[in-house]
């Protein structure tokens, strides 16, 4: 995310009396916001933003339905409930002040030496008061953020649909919400040792996105794929989703939740400059979304002959990750490209996940992991401040980090709990065999 | 009194109902089915993998009607389902011993 600017004037004017018709008359171009004002609109940017982001988990829980078998609907549901909220209070607990240390490291730049939960400002806090007057509320930061890292963990649910117990998947979400996410993100946008060697990553396409997606692939690796899924000449065996409506619906509330993503990550909303910022990343965001829905229709329809819905879907998402490392500097035509790009990555990396037999259900690996790394190095195209091989060092250490740390975790679950469910529970479904519950009781067959 | 049992290609259910109907059919009897027979199915892809589609959706439209009419029937179904293509589908004729309408007790061709 950006540095913010400190752009405030002392004794600023402001134009209030005359507010109204007589509005155009009074505003003196070249007078700046009060503080007052600077700190609501920032404030009022990070609730916005926030809100928005906190859809993408409705926009996660769709897609996923949608893309897995009507079996396994109300698991699936159940996870995504499960995770935001566990997300919501493991961030609240450790994982806010490990993500912001606020110069207080335990390891310098490493490791944050703030451990506790977060504490916002006293109810109706007085300017004099709040935590950063000069700024936003402590509150609307605090929430912000947290939607960032309950997104991370959505991301890993997805691919390891199907077949993975619920308390080991859960007790995952945890440490990845709680410890793996926060520390590598403190890094960067806690000012770490990713922010002092120059690493550029706006909204995270790598903060977030590939820490979800690498998380998501050691999880695959050692969970295995789904029964069936690869038959004995190692040929792919499609499992189509159950609701191709929901994966749509899903997939354009997270488009709509990315406008808060990206435009909310400017972290700032107080002068022209950060306001026309703030448009600029709306109006980029989307264009990259639909170059990659384009991008991946045209792609699947020359290699399949045939438009793939799903690869379509895909290919918005991967426009998406692709734009949110640097969705401020490219012009409308660049951050189309860049988004189109993503899609055509998506459209090959499907296929070729398959082929290495990984079993991604609904293709989160390639959206998040592979599309968050080219996001991240696409920033050097349309930045002059970026590095290439700053990006690709940024993108290694979390990289490594985040597949080493999330590996032992999933291998201990393995050992002490086991990952996944009996052969007979994932045949018949985990709905009914691990909830007693069906999401469809009065369909006859999924 | 005779059982067609006729499975056609599913859009060209509407054109059958109407061309039976105009002929002097009152009733019938329609499932969606699957099934293959020498079109044995075709290939899809979805996310860039080919998969077979072994059982192809077919209308599975089924006639009790006086025996003299059974031919003329036959003969309508085939024109109207017939595209020419592979897979318009087949039709099976066969004797039936008794009808009895539920609501009266009426019997055979009073019941059809």
């Amino acid at each position: 995310m950006n540095t913010l600017t400190k752009l405030v004037l002392p004794g600023a004017l402001i134009a209030v009396p005359a507010m109204g018709i007589a509005q155009e008359d009074t505003v003196t171009s070249g007078i700046n916001a009060s503080t007052d004002t600077v700190f609501i609109l920032n404030s009022l940017l990070f609730l916005i933003g926030g809100f928005l982001v906190f859809w993408m988990a409705a926009g996660f829980a769709m897609l996923e339905a949608g893309l897995v078998r009507s079996k396994n609907v109300t698991m699936q549901l159940m996870k995504n409930v499960a995770l935001f909220s566990l997300a919501a209070i493991f961030y609240y607990l450790i994982g806010y002040n490990l993500m912001y240390p606020g110069g207080s490291w335990s390891f310098d730049g490493i490791l944050s030496g703030v451990w506790g939960p977060g504490v916002l400002e006293a109810v109706g806090v007085a300017a004099a008061d709040a935590d950063d007057y000069s700024y936003a509320s402590t509150g609307s930061d605090f929430f912000f953020q947290l939607m960032f890292c309950a997104t991370t963990a959505s991301i890993v649910s997805g691919t390891l649909a199907e077949r993975i117990k619920l308390w080991p998947f859960l007790i995952f979400v945890i440490v990845l919400t709680g410890l793996i996410y926060p520390v590598q993100a403190s890094w960067k946008w806690g000012e770490g040792f990713l922010d002092q060697a120059g690493f550029l990553d706006f909204a995270g396409s790598t903060v977030v996105h590939s820490v979800g997606g690498w998380a998501a692939l050691t999880g695959a690796l050692i969970l295995g794929p789904r029964i069936g899924k690869y038959n004995k000449e190692g040929k792919t065996v499609p499992i189509p989703g159950s609701n191709l409506t929901l994966a749509t619906l899903g997939t354009f509330i997270l488009w709509l939740g990315w406008f808060g993503f990206n435009g909310g990550s400017q972290l700032a909303m107080g002068t022209v400059g950060n306001v026309a910022d703030v448009s600029r990343i709306f109006a980029n965001t989307n264009t990259a979304a639909a170059g990659g829905a384009i991008a991946a229709m045209i792609v699947s329809q020359i290699m399949f002959k045939k438009p793939d819905l799903t690869m379509t879907l895909n290919g918005a998402l991967a426009g998406l990750v692709s734009i949110t490392a640097e969705p401020l500097t490219p012009s409308l035509g660049a951050a189309t490209l860049i988004g189109m790009a993503g899609g055509v990555i998506v459209v090959f990396a499907i296929p070729f996940m398959d082929k290495l037999k990984i079993d991604d259900v609904v293709g989160a690996i390639p959206v998040h992991l592979i599309c968050g790394i080219w996001g991240t190095i696409a920033v050097v195209f349309t930045n002059s401040e970026a590095s290439l091989g700053t990006q690709l060092y940024a993108i290694l250490v979390v990289g490594v980090f985040t597949a080493v740390v999330s590996g032992i975790v999933w291998l201990i679950l393995k050992a002490v709990m086991g990952l996944r469910v009996d052969e007979e529970t994932e045949i018949n479904g985990l709905d009914m065999a691990e909830l007693g519950m069906e999401a469809y009781p009065e369909f006859t067959n999924g | 009194m005779k059982l067609i049992i006729a499975i056609i290609k599913p859009f060209k259910l509407e054109e059958v109902r109407e061309a039976l109907t105009d002929i002097g059919v009152r009733g019938m009897m329609v499932t969606e089915v699957k099934g293959f027979g020498s079109q044995s199915g075709h290939t899809e892809i979805y996310r860039g993998a080919e998969y077979a589609v072994n059982f192809v959706p077919k209308v599975k439209i089924e006639l009790v009607i006086p025996a003299a009419m059974a031919d003329h029937a036959v003969q309508t179904i085939t024109k109207t389902a017939q595209t020419g293509k592979i897979g318009d589908g087949k039709i099976f004729v066969l004797d039936v011993q008794q009808a009895i309408r539920v609501r009266t007790g009426e019997t055979d061709a009073d019941a059809i």
